[in-house]
């Protein structure tokens, strides 16, 4: 078997930091993680900077500036194998609702010297930019995925991640299902599975954070919302958080709005 | 020496986010230094507007994966203030609970992950972990305990989706948290000896006279509500933030820089401001480990600020332990907050300081203003007057020696720039 250990690169565009945190929040696994794997750049942990190319990268963010839509295409070039991980990287991230606003504006209301911002009039995911290898989604990434994926890279195999809904964690979990015994708005099941069907578990509807499920049938679940009094208005705006640029929610979102 | 250096760092490590650094010096004098945050704007206080006051806390849990519940908490506040109601009793206990899971955690976060490295000479705690393994151990344990604490409350560590306007979805049982127990006084020794080595890292002679601002409550260590107060007189209720504090927008960053009104100066929030406000409100083994740790009530050594963080884990220990042994269910999860036409004011303190928000809210519950003013952005100026003191009579030091320092220096501030910007790479330049 081979000697060296590969390397893996942690990148940072647009994002909160929660997904690359994942990583150092998988205590009991994050020894035997680096005794696997060279963490050759990560800045968020470290200083050391190890030469690319690099074996692995996990790209966390998406691309809001015309400086990142550079940048993404150098971490392509220096990277083996491109895994994105979370919503802004995988979708565009709740920084996306700009692409229904004006930024103009948006900078306006936040700053008192626009000029002085650097900023896309849009938030993309990675992919509407270079080739990705595998998307890893949720807001934040489920840290047992996180580890399946490096694993299944460290062994040559494809990841097991289920694209069915939350709706199945729910049954795994034992959960009663909270739209029919409680009448709660719950977007479980057009949501990927992944979390673990936290939210039904306390009591609360999902709220998408794992972006859309393959292919989820979001008309029937808005004749069931309608039927719990939801309006369009709540329901575009419950399509349009994390992963409302996710081309599923957002397609369905503004199908609604009209 | 008339010949200008220039040090530059281009990409700060071991910082939350995306920040730099810049020093210009001829000789002795610093010609130019700037902080720059230039990690892209995300625009949460633009798109909040025309969203639910509801969606407040799920929404701005998003600008920082490290902190998410001080973001939370400000954003219920303020929600609550807006309609007039007052968390009581065990909900009012859970909100103090849940944010020492987050203290806990993210203090763990900086003191063995970010900034002992600095002290001990290592670029990484990874690195770390060859010489001192049982360290990186307590760490990590450490760590997944304040983690848990959130997970229990929070049903996960990073945004937690528990925490509502009002209360909670869904509150713990005792005997949920009474599995805590075990895990959390494993944890207040272990932050007591970790209080006890950080003591003895050595740190630069450097001391400062800062204004100091956090929030105050009489009857315990401010975490998640109070007034808030300073070193030199100031003592407002939240709402009053914006008549006392203003943010400039600088060329240099994407962070607003805050300072105080009337003087114009810079500020310090943190743990250093907490504890030397409110150092005779801490918990009675916490104050002990202070005292012990040769603290004394107050702290104005930047550097010195991993023994407060170690300190303030014992606290939260300490404090989550009495909380627990206090609980009781509350009859309902939650109380109904209705939404009015009102301004509503929200502050606590998040692991790296005062956080504050304020939204206006419509008869139907839509936020048509909302300002969010993070740690980070209240001291960026503070960092910037540390650095511009620290560098005379540290010039001498080669670029790569006098860099690490200041990059030391920039993160005795557990500076999160994602938070920030709505922030780090170091350059010297010497002439």
């Amino acid at each position: 078997m081979t000697t060296e250990k590969a390397k893996l690169a942690v990148w940072k565009f647009a994002s909160c930091d929660g997904c690359q945190l994942t990583l150092l929040d998988a205590e009991d696994h994050l020894l035997d993680v680096v005794s696997a794997i060279d963490i050759a750049y990560f800045p968020e942990a470290t200083r050391a900077v190890v030469s690319g190319p690099y074996d692995l990268s996990l790209v966390e963010g998406s691309v809001t500036t015309a400086h990142d839509a550079e940048r993404i295409r150098e971490v392509r070039e220096v990277s083996k194998t491109l895994v994105t991980i979370g919503a802004c990287a995988t979708a565009g991230g709740i920084q996306s609702l700009r692409n229904w606003a004006d930024v103009d504006e948006f900078t306006s209301i936040v700053y008192a010297h626009p000029e002085y911002i650097d900023t896309l009039a849009t938030s993309t995911p990675i992919s509407d930019h270079v080739m990705v290898d595998f998307e890893l989604r949720g807001c934040p990434i489920s840290k047992h995925q996180l580890l399946e994926v490096i694993d299944a890279f460290l062994h040559h195999r494809a990841p097991n991640i289920p694209r069915h809904s939350v709706c199945v964690e729910c049954k795994l979990r034992g959960t009663n299902c909270v739209m029919v015994a409680q009448g709660i708005p719950c977007m479980g099941p057009i949501t990927q599975a992944g979390c673990g069907a936290i939210c039904p578990a306390y009591d609360r509807g999902c709220y998408g954070c794992f972006g859309p499920s393959q292919s989820p049938n979001i008309g029937s679940l808005a004749g069931w919302w309608r039927q719990f009094g939801v309006s369009d208005f709540d329901l575009v705006r419950a399509l349009r958080t994390f992963n409302g640029y996710a081309p599923e929610f957002r397609e369905a979102s503004e199908a609604y709005e009209r | 020496m008339s010949v200008d250096r220039e040090i530059a760092v281009d990409y700060l490590a071991r910082v939350e986010g995306e920040g730099a650094m810049y020093l210009k010096l001829r000789g002795d004098e610093v010609l130019d230094l700037k902080f720059k945050i230039f990690e892209p704007p995300r625009f949460f206080e633009a798109f909040l507007r025309g969203r639910s006051y509801f969606e407040a806390p799920d929404i701005t849990a998003r600008i920082c994966g490290i902190c998410p519940i001080a973001y939370q908490t400000s954003a219920c506040n303020a929600m609550e203030d807006a309609a007039g109601v007052h968390l009581t009793g065990g909900l009012r206990d859970l909100r103090r609970l849940i944010y020492c899971g987050e203290w806990i955690e993210s203090h763990a976060l900086h003191v063995f992950f970010l900034h002992a490295p600095d002290f001990l000479g290592y670029e990484s705690a990874i690195a770390m972990a060859t010489d001192f393994p049982d360290r990186v151990q307590t760490a990590l344990r450490l760590k997944k305990i304040g983690n848990q604490l959130m997970t229990v409350l929070g049903g996960r560590e990073i945004h937690p989706i528990n925490i509502r306007v009002g209360g909670f979805y869904r509150t713990p049982t005792r005997e949920e948290l009474k599995a805590l127990v075990p895990d959390l006084e494993w944890a207040l020794e272990a932050a007591i000896d970790t209080t006890k080595w950080v003591s003895g890292l050595s740190f630069p002679d450097f001391e400062r006279d800062y204004e100091f601002v956090a929030l105050q409550h009489p009857d315990e260590y401010a975490i998640h509500q109070g007034r808030i107060v300073s070193n030199r007189g100031l003592d407002i209720p939240a709402e009053e933030w914006g008549e006392h504090f203003e943010e400039s927008h600088v060329a240099w960053s994407n962070a607003l820089h805050a300072r105080r009104r009337d003087t114009g100066r810079s500020y310090h929030v943190g743990p250093m401001a907490r504890y030397s406000l409110n150092f005779d409100r801490l918990t009675p083994v916490a104050q002990r480990a202070a005292i012990d740790a040769g603290l004394g009530d107050s702290c104005t050594n930047p550097f010195r600020s991993i023994v407060v963080r170690a300190v303030e884990i014992a606290f939260a220990c300490e404090e989550a332990l009495r909380l627990i042994g206090g609980y009781e269910r509350p009859t309902s999860p939650f109380v109904e907050v209705e939404p009015r036409d009102a301004v509503g004011h929200g502050a606590s303190e998040a692991p790296r300081g005062l956080l504050y928000h304020r939204y206006a809210v419509d008869g139907e519950g839509l936020i048509s203003e909302a300002h969010i003013v993070p740690p980070t952005s209240q001291n960026q100026l503070s960092i910037e007057d540390d650095l511009r003191a620290y560098v005379p009579g540290r010039t001498g030091l080669p670029d790569d020696r006098l860099q690490w320092e200041l990059e030391q220096a920039i993160r005795s501030y557990d500076p999160c720039i994602s938070c920030a910007t709505h922030f780090l790479d170091l350059t010297v330049e010497r002439e």
